[in-house]
């Protein structure tokens, strides 16, 4: 199990629980994070589900594969710690992962 | 402009998955149909969204991709010869007296039919637009998601922002009838063709484009008319960008439409149906795929054919009021191995 945080643009904080396997966007989904549309369910098609990753987090969720650096650029304001949360498989390594969520998305 | 009305059966408004079952469906009950699409090819969020993406739950397929699903079903529904008319949008649905139906696209195509098949998933797909304060005010003014005319493009200050094919595609096109072309995408990779990456480039080199690293963060004008735009760099730093024209290719996303002004009820965006014949709250209009719901729906390709095998034996009694419709199997009925031309 591993514990995710995601912090809204307005600074409220939902802690979720998750099962490794699967991937950022599917537990914001499951507990109904707002600001997570995941419109293309998980494809890495769409950039609906762009989160950025805390700092002290980027080197254990790693770098986004070229698929994934594609997508980004039709998501809104990319920053160096831009993921797409459909592309971050939960591990027990991420047992306290931290991410935001941007203030708007496409 | 009646000469141009197109008479058939059923309209089936979607070329996804779904709305290319439903001619399957319909063709082996003798109903013909034309079928519209926004999208310039079949498929729908199989061609769009998916197409190299596997699909590992369509009945008997181990694992296809959108692609394969959408070429194989194709291949399937050809004996029906159906009629597709793609790149646009059915913008108006009416019912006119002696039950049938007109509808219209943007391109100015009108049909006439005795059913309307809708399959449009989740909606029509519809540039993005990006979330800057304000747009909206510039939209069709100064800021455009489309060239439908290079023409108003000659002699501006022309800014486009992205980095796919489209954004690659029109600084090439638009770069010999604007002032000046200035692209900008937030990184150096590009996910456009290498060739057009590689002409832009050329461009730049001869001092006829300017290419720009950063992101639009806000727009500066006045009634709709864009003097600059304030760009963020990728190292944090702002600088303004002066331009006339801004045009962001940020790919495309779903949106409802115009459906939602057909007289049709609709709850949260979605078409509620009844689950024996998948009929819309209007008689002989109906929603299948993942644009209906009904207790127990799920968003699933799988669903979506059952739907349609169900549409279509109402939709025969709407286009053969007076015929009794005798159930039969592809397998064993001689005169659908004719229809399906294997016989």
């Amino acid at each position: 199990m591993a514990r995710i945080t995601f912090i809204q643009n307005d600074g409220t904080e939902r802690v979720v629980e998750t099962e490794p396997g699967m991937t950022v966007m599917e537990a914001a989904v499951k507990n109904s994070i707002p600001g997570i549309a995941a419109e293309c369910g998980g494809a890495c098609a769409c950039a609906t589900c762009h989160v950025y990753v805390n700092d002290a987090w980027r080197e254990v969720t790693g770098q986004p594969e070229q698929m994934e650096e594609d997508m980004l650029d039709f998501a809104f304001d990319v920053r160096p710690s831009s993921r797409l949360s459909c592309q971050i498989k939960v591990t027990d390594a991420l047992d306290g992962l931290v991410v935001r969520i941007p203030d708007k998305q496409f | 402009m009646s000469d141009d009305v197109i008479k058939t059966d059923a309209v089936i408004v979607g070329a996804g998955p779904v709305g290319l079952f439903a001619v399957f469906e319909l063709g082996l009950v003798d109903i013909k149909a034309h079928v519209i699409d926004i999208l310039d090819r079949p498929g729908g969020q199989c061609a769009e969204l998916y197409p190299e993406k596997p699909i590992y739950d369509v009945p008997g397929l181990t694992v296809v991709t959108g692609q394969e699903l959408t070429d194989r079903l194709t291949e399937q529904i050809k004996p029906f010869g159906a009629e597709f008319h793609f790149s646009q949008r059915v913008e108006s649905l009416d019912r006119f007296d002696g039950g049938g139906f007109t509808l219209t696209t943007d391109l100015g195509k009108t049909f006439e039919c005795k059913v309307v098949v809708i399959a449009a998933g989740g909606g029509s797909f519809t540039p993005k637009r990006p979330p800057l304060p304000g747009i909206e005010r510039y939209e069709d003014i100064s800021v455009f998601y489309s060239v439908r005319k290079m023409e108003n493009f000659k002699g501006r200050d022309v800014l486009i922002v992205g980095g796919g094919d489209s954004a690659l595609d029109w600084t090439l096109n638009l770069q010999p009838v604007a002032k000046s072309l200035t692209l900008l995408h937030r990184r150096q990779d590009f996910r456009a063709a290498p060739a057009s990456v590689q002409k832009m480039f050329d461009l730049v080199e001869r001092g006829d484009v300017t290419f720009k690293l950063g992101q639009v963060t806000e727009l500066h004008g006045e009634d709709g008319k864009l003097t600059s735009v304030t760009v963020k760099a990728p190292d944090g730093s702002s600088f303004e960008q002066k331009t006339e024209v801004m045009l962001p290719f940020f790919g495309l996303t779903m949106k409802l439409g115009p459906v939602a002004n057909w007289g049709i009820n609709l709850d949260e965006n979605l078409i509620p149906v009844d689950t024996a014949k998948f009929e819309t709250s209007e008689k002989g209009i109906f929603a299948i795929g993942d644009i209906n719901t009904y207790p127990g729906k799920l968003k699933l390709i799988l669903s979506g054919f059952h739907e349609a095998a169900l549409m279509a034996q109402q939709a025969y009694h709407y286009v053969y009021p007076d015929k009794k419709l005798v159930f039969q199997y592809t397998t064993s009925s001689s005169s659908l191995q004719k229809k399906l031309g294997v016989k």
